[in-house]
């Protein structure tokens, strides 16, 4: 009976797991495609502007043009289309920043954690003087110095982000490590880095693979913050957060400038979180 | 010429408490020797020293670890750790933690011995699968293909087992190998190890707080209180007249299930003052050099 109930449960989990990982994975698949066919998929060329066609509202509304799903924003320019190319930067953002983010804070962290010592006081001092720094300020700096552009917004992410990673994988390598599996590790011979890198890191990778999807998000909404300060790339190409920020002007009399940039923003952070959770859930052996 | 031979091995905590005041003791090849002591005695230290896994907020003051006739503590790590491979193995404590819990079962036995003793996967293979057969595990092959969360407590300890007998080491380190069990499965798992280390004629270090676990299995036993070995016998002896009043004092406290109406007895006062007694003189001779 209680075997039965048991299983059941476990089931439950796993099916609510299995569609959170479906639903995210799909949206953040469709958002691929879209970024990387952006010039063929947009109906409209994003930054062609016809002012005698401005504010057009979207299609299902009395006054919609065809040809213009979403509308149109105050110069005339096609609201799905600059939602489609901004895909591209926002994308691009979240997996070169996410991961390069992921790569030095989770290393970082494991070196910390698993080899204690002074390597620790280091790494974990400068964690301690980096969080204490107000970390959209310390990005506006970031970018002000670096100039705008793509290549700014990864490295100020990268540089401002790297202790969530750090802190994290450190604390849990450090449980890892007091762990007896280890000690019978070494035991047999293994030295540090491969004890570190067969024993410890697998066991931290679900934690490591939750915080790069996370992370992969907040990526997105800082692209989004710098576009809305005007600190993101050149200003000619589309991105949500410029897109949210044009739109916030004129929100009374166009609401669908400000909402459909903000909503796919939303749905896609949102996305990236979930697909964390469901693929933490699918792979984590104790788990499955 | 003992196997294992520990000559005054004092450890201690960085710039801190002594936890092993001058340890010495012997383990000749085929014995089992039982450390016993209460909790924070440092038998777990003594195997961990042995065994070359001491915390790195522990150190090594003085002394000599003679393993096969070569001190571990003037080796270069990396020697160290290859000779210790070669020659050592631990049973853990906690069977729940003392397994991979991303690694399937059969890796973890055979990827240690592919990987750093250089035997080839099907040796590896074959070996782990008459390992798990003289554990008395049904299907082995199931279980070698298991994650150790799918298994019991028991199940798992008796892998760990196998595993430490995997590459036929002269010594093994058994940490309170059956604390973490429940008492039917404590008494399998003694006679277990008790029988595979007749078979392989392995010398066992048996770390442990049970004396009755210490008459089962050893034939020498230490007594350890505060870091120090106060008594070093024979299992025989210990029992007919343990020589030291601590010693005595810890085998009346060994609850009896023949004479359940004796109940508990702790270890009188007296003793312990004059056991700590003995201690602090101790630390006044070594502080004075």
């Amino acid at each position: 009976m209680a075997e039965a109930k048991a299983i059941d449960g476990r089931s439950l989990v796993r099916r609510r797991a299995g569609l959170r990982l479906w639903l995210s994975a799909s949206w953040l698949g469709l958002l691929c495609l879209v970024a990387l066919f952006a010039p063929w998929i947009a109906p409209k060329d994003p930054l062609a502007q016809d002012l005698f066609l401005g504010r057009l509202p979207p299609f299902w509304m009395p006054g919609a043009e065809p040809g213009y799903l979403l509308g149109t924003d105050s110069l005339g320019r096609d609201v799905l289309s600059r939602i489609v190319h901004g895909a591209r930067v926002a994308l691009a953002v979240a997996l070169i920043a996410g991961t390069i983010t992921c790569l030095i804070g989770a290393t970082l962290g494991l070196l910390a954690g698993f080899l204690r010592g002074w390597v620790d006081m280091i790494i974990s001092r400068m964690i301690d003087i980096w969080m204490a720094f107000p970390p959209v300020l310390f990005s506006i700096l970031l970018i002000a110095v670096l100039g705008p552009g793509l290549v700014s917004i990864i490295i100020a992410i990268v540089v401002i982000d790297w202790t969530r990673f750090a802190r994290v994988v450190r604390a849990e390598a450090m449980a890892q490590g007091a762990m007896d599996y280890v000690a019978s590790a070494r035991v047999a011979g293994r030295g540090r880095p491969g004890t570190m890198v067969r024993e410890i890191l697998p066991n931290v990778l679900p934690t490591i693979v939750v915080l790069l999807t996370l992370e992969m998000g907040i990526a997105v909404i800082v692209e989004a913050i710098l576009s809305f300060v005007n600190l993101s790339i050149s200003t000619d190409d589309p991105t949500w957060g410029g897109m949210i920020s044009e739109g916030r002007t004129s929100v009374h009399q166009a609401w669908w400038v400000l909402v459909f940039p903000l909503v796919t923003l939303f749905l896609t952070v949102l996305a990236f979180s979930q697909l964390g959770e469901g693929l933490k859930d699918r792979f984590d052996p104790v788990l499955r | 010429m003992s196997f294992l031979s520990i000559r005054n091995l004092s450890v201690r905590l960085k710039k801190g408490q002594p936890l092993l005041r001058r340890v010495s003791l012997d383990v000749s090849a085929g014995e089992v020797r039982g450390l016993v002591g209460e909790s924070g005695a440092g038998k777990s230290m003594i195997g961990k020293a042995v065994l070359g896994i001491l915390p790195p907020s522990i150190e090594v003051t003085e002394g000599e670890i003679l393993l096969d006739g070569v001190d571990l503590l003037r080796l270069p790590p990396a020697l160290r750790r290859k000779r210790i491979g070669a020659l050592a193995a631990l049973i853990p404590q906690d069977p729940l933690t003392a397994l991979n819990p991303s690694h399937r079962i059969g890796p973890q036995i055979t990827d240690r011995l592919v990987d750093i003793l250089g035997w080839t996967r099907a040796n590896a293979d074959a070996r782990a699968r008459e390992l798990l057969s003289e554990v008395q595990i049904p299907d082995p092959d199931r279980v070698l293909r298991s994650y150790p969360h799918e298994l019991s407590g028991g199940m798992r300890q008796r892998i760990l087992i196998a595993s430490a007998f995997a590459a036929e080491p002269k010594l093994i380190v058994a940490d309170e190998p059956t604390t973490a069990l429940d008492v039917t499965v404590q008494k399998q798992i003694l006679k277990l190890i008790a029988g595979m280390q007749t078979r392989h004629g392995t010398a066992l270090l048996f770390v442990t707080h049970d004396l009755g676990v210490v008459s089962k299995v050893c034939q020498k036993l230490s007594v350890l209180y505060a870091g120090m070995v106060v008594e070093d016998t024979s299992v025989a002896d210990f029992f007919a007249a343990p020589r030291h009043a601590y010693s005595a004092a810890l085998l009346a406290a060994t609850p009896k299930y023949t004479d359940p109406a004796a109940g508990l007895q702790p270890v009188p006062e007296a003793v312990i003052a004059a056991v700590q007694a003995e201690v602090a003189a101790f630390d006044r001779r070594a502080a004075h050099g």
